[in-house]
């Protein structure tokens, strides 16, 4: 695959550090799912945290935004450490993320569905807009407004009006991008975002996250399988195997790692 | 300013496109000019903001170094900014050149490089790409702008600008010099080229039809008088603009009536665009039609009985009256009662989910059009129409007036128009609104028009009776049977394939006494058509050799038969043996050409044997044939086919051709 990436000056250089992770661990019972996890993100960046099977990408990404609590360890953003920190909180501080298997509302259309991503951005209160009046009718006129800048960012005008349970994977995948971007994240969180998508599905994905990187600034953290796909577009990695991080660094120093290789490939005992 | 008088006055004549526009902004500057979907909402330029974004482009080009005779590519998709840079390099006496967007970059040299082509209005990043790529073969191309900004951050070309600063250029330069533009205006006439299409170049190389002012403004104001256009009426916009016919909907007439174009969202949205907008005057060509036709059936079979038993009674009954009733004839108060009854609960809602519920005149050109998908949008009450024209005829050429429309001529001619034949049948053309010359190519030119202004079409047809024009195929195609009559194999062959069981026919008869046919079946139409006979078959080759289904296809010729049988001119062409062959005709087997031509002399030459059994009365003949595959391996198919005869019928009474 062949995507070129960041061969131009960036219009956001990478910048300071955003979130810091610091010997985070999550156990179920005794399952442990992360062991001191440390690593940090820096802002405009676009980080992959990739792994085989059972890693812990997805617990690590959920200790991110607030839907696991680790018992140990904490998270800084800007600086600011916090503890058990629920998901709307995480929303309000521009956190914004995909998940795996989509969780879209199916029956309502693409543009609702993006609508809802501006949640909690709407000031106006139940009675307004149960009315549609005064504050609630300019608001919705603005919020509409921003959603169609990302139906336009994300090329995907023609299914505006049709309900997301229609679409192929490929798009809704892409539909739940767009709700994610309408929040207006300063970071995205994008779980598996190629998974299940065929070559020409997955390059327009990786257009549209680097996009979405350059044109808005966005901070990416990404969990991919899909380890061609990871090396083009991050700028830095990192891998975990069995809960634990055994390799970080740019794609390349991670493709050089030997315990990288190993975690992939096997290694005889 | 001595001449500001005079330029004034030269401003009220009106033959300009640039013209057109100052006067349109004069008496009707409110109204809408051109409408565009952008983020969800459409948004209007008025003809007042249309002129004030024409005069600031033409000093930014004028700033630019574009001068009087020069070229500027479009390669944009329909957008407000398309047309406003348009206008603007006429407005300089420059020549806009559109070209195709879907083209690859090699396809655009030739013409950057045969008009000379100094500037380009590209749309987004990909054309911008695209000319980049062939800027090394195009020296004469020094200036590229760009509409869409996105993803053009990183491009540090000299040659690139953007769109807004060219107009922030030209806004400058405007407060400068405001009586510049209008005094350029005032020197176009004319006899000034307009535009250039490119011609597709089915024959040899593309070559640039040059079209005058004059030319494209007469014929645009012919057919808008014609079909009684107004300034209220509405067109979508959303065929190619390199494509003679969207300049001529979607800029020529709507600068003669002051109408107003809509552009969709996208290439995809043009259905929804279509709905929302409901156009008044609408073009499709014949495969869209159908393509919408198809989409219709297919909903209507995944729908409830009622439902699907209401479309079909009442489908019967519009394909008995609807056309007649639109027509003006006489209709019995009965049906006329029912046909209101399936307006309210089948034609209308149908018409509004294809759009087309504010459609005056709609109209249908480009190829030959079955007479079922025809008769289908005139039966639910669509005023489709064909009509005859060219690039090099500025389109309008013949349209079928309203109430006369038969669904195989395409109407007389337009006011304007003389028509004429060659001993060939070729047919040929005078009118206001033939094109000037071919680009630089004086030669052909001079083949296409003679000195007294006749273009030669390669068409070849006739006036029927009642002043229509009826084309029958390309001159070079048609030939003559052995008693001297008229033989237009192409003619016959698309008569065959409108039936839905026939995919492909050939047929032969040039220099022989009859006519006869080789067949295809469409597999699929007649698969079908064989499971609800509980017939089983094996494949392609068995189904070809069932007497059912040789049966069926004689049902087909034998209407077909009965149809020339009514035309004088083409009575003894009817088909008197046919036969069903063994495997599809192929473009890998060379039989069909890459865009679905049968190559007649080829299979007439391949199947020799074949065309001899036709000829010699034999019933059945045998054929063992090479068949390659498409990994390129070769089989042999073996199998009897059975020739068949056909029913002819007496001519009905000749009557003289006007």
């Amino acid at each position: 695959m062949s995507v070129a990436l960041h061969q131009h000056p960036r219009a956001y250089p990478i910048g300071e550090l955003l979130l810091a992770v610091e010997d985070v661990s999550l156990s179920f019972g005794g399952v442990k799912a992360l062991t001191d996890i440390s690593f940090d993100v820096r802002e405009h960046e676009v980080r992959a945290i990739i792994g085989p099977n059972g890693a812990g990408k997805s617990s690590m990404l959920n200790v991110l935004n607030g839907v696991y609590h680790p018992q140990k360890g904490t998270i800084r953003l800007r600086g600011k450490s916090f503890h058990d920190m629920v998901s709307h909180e995480a929303a309000a501080m521009g956190i914004a993320r995909t998940f795996q298997n989509i969780a879209l509302f199916k029956g309502m259309t693409v543009l609702d569905n993006i609508l809802t991503g501006r949640n909690l951005k709407m000031r106006s209160n139940f009675l307004q807009q149960a009315l549609w009046w005064g504050p609630a009718r300019r608001e919705e006129l603005v919020h509409r407004h921003a959603v169609e800048e990302v139906i336009d960012f994300l090329e995907i005008q023609h299914i505006r009006k049709t309900p997301v349970g229609r679409l192929p994977y490929g798009l809704q995948k892409r539909v739940e991008l767009a709700r994610a971007l309408a929040a207006e994240p300063t970071i995205l969180l994008l779980d598996e975002p190629m998974a299940g998508m065929n070559m020409e599905e997955k390059q327009d994905m990786c257009r549209f996250i680097l996009d979405v990187n350059d044109h808005y600034g966005t901070t990416i953290v990404l969990i991919e399988h899909d380890m061609g796909v990871v090396m083009d577009i991050s700028d830095r990695v990192v891998v975990l195997d069995y809960g634990r991080k055994i390799g970080d660094g740019t794609p390349d120093q991670v493709r050089g790692n030997q315990a990288v290789i190993d975690a992939y490939l096997g290694v005889t005992h | 300013m001595a001449n500001r008088g005079g330029s004034s006055s030269a401003l009220d004549t009106l033959d300009t496109f640039p013209k057109l526009l100052l006067h349109h902004a004069k008496v009707r500057g409110d109204r809408p000019a051109i409408r565009e979907k952008d983020l969800g909402i459409w948004q209007t330029w008025t003809w007042r903001h249309f002129a004030d974004e024409v005069r600031a482009l033409a000093c930014g080009l004028a700033e630019q170094g574009v001068k009087r005779g020069d070229h500027l590519a479009l390669v944009c998709d329909n957008r407000p900014r398309l047309y406003a840079m348009m206008c603007a390099t006429q407005c300089l006496g420059a020549v806009p050149v559109a070209l195709y967007q879907d083209s690859a970059a090699a396809e655009m040299a030739f013409p950057i490089q045969n008009a000379e082509i100094t500037h380009a209005l590209a749309e987004d990043q990909e054309q911008v790409d695209k000319l980049l790529e062939i800027l090394p073969q195009c020296q004469t191309l020094k200036h590229i702008y760009y509409d869409d900004p996105r993803g053009m951050r990183h491009y540090k070309q000299p040659e690139l600008m953007s769109y807004e600063r060219l107009l922030a250029l030209g806004h400058e330069s405007f407060k400068r010099d405001p009586a510049f533009v209008e005094a350029e205006i005032a020197k176009g006439s004319q006899d000034d080229a307009a535009a250039m299409f490119f011609t597709s170049g089915t024959t040899g190389v593309a070559k640039g039809v040059v079209l005058t002012h004059l030319a494209l403004i007469d014929r645009s104001r012919a057919a808008a008088e014609f079909e009684g256009l107004t300034d209220r009426d509405v067109v979508l916009a959303y065929l190619p603009p390199a494509w003679i016919g969207q300049n001529i909907f979607s800029y020529a007439q709507p600068f003669v009536t002051g109408y107003c174009i809509c552009c969709p969202e996208s290439a995809e949205t043009v259905m929804v665009d279509m709905r929302e907008i409901g156009p008044s005057y609408y073009f499709a060509p014949p495969r869209v039609l159908e393509n919408l036709l198809t989409q219709v059936s297919i909903r209507m079979e995944d729908a409830g009985a009622v439902k699907r038993w209401l479309y079909r009674v009442f489908m019967n009954l519009a394909q008995r009256v609807g056309g007649a009733l639109l027509d003006g004839r006489s209709v019995g108060p009965l049906d006329r009662l029912l046909y209101a009854v399936g307006d309210f609960i089948v034609y209308g809602p149908l018409r509004n989910v294809l759009g087309m519920s504010r459609v005056r005149v709609a109209y249908t050109a480009g190829e030959a059009i079955g007479p079922d998908l025809f008769k289908f949008y005139r039966a639910i009450g669509i005023n489709l129409k064909q009509l005859y024209g060219s690039t090099e005829t500025s389109v309008f050429v013949c349209i079928q007036p309203n109430g006369q429309v038969k669904a195989d001529t395409v109407g007389p001619a337009v006011p304007g128009v003389e028509l004429k034949f060659t001993p060939q049948r070729e047919l040929l053309i005078r009118s206001p609104g033939l094109f000037k010359e071919y680009y630089k190519n004086p030669q052909a030119t001079l083949e296409a028009k003679d000195a007294e202004g006749w273009f030669r079409t390669g068409d070849a047809g006739y006036v029927d009776p009642d002043g229509h024009l009826k084309i029958i195929d390309r001159v070079k195609d048609v030939g003559a049977l052995s008693d001297g009559t008229l033989f237009a194999p192409k003619y016959l062959e698309n008569k065959l394939k409108f039936f839905p069981y026939i995919q492909e026919a050939v047929v032969f008869g040039d220099k022989r006494a009859q006519v006869c046919a080789f067949i295809n079946i469409d597999m699929e139409a007649v698969g079908n058509w064989a499971e609800r006979q509980n017939m089983p078959y094996s494949g392609y080759t068995d189904l070809a050799t069932r007497d059912e289904v040789c049966a069926l296809v004689r049902e087909c010729v034998e209407k077909v038969n009965a149809d020339l049988a009514q035309e004088p001119e083409l009575a003894n062409s009817q088909i008197h043996r046919f036969l069903i062959l063994h495997k599809a005709l192929d473009a890998d087997d060379e039989e069909l050409t890459r865009t679905r031509k049968v190559r007649r002399g080829f299979i007439g030459e391949k199947y020799a044997t074949l065309v001899e059994a036709l000829y010699s009365g034999k019933d059945s003949v045998h054929i063992e044939a090479k068949v390659r595959y498409e990994d390129g391996r070769t089989g042999s198919i073996s199998a009897d086919l059975k020739v068949r005869s056909a029913k002819t019928f007496t001519p009905a009474a000749a009557k003289k051709a006007a």
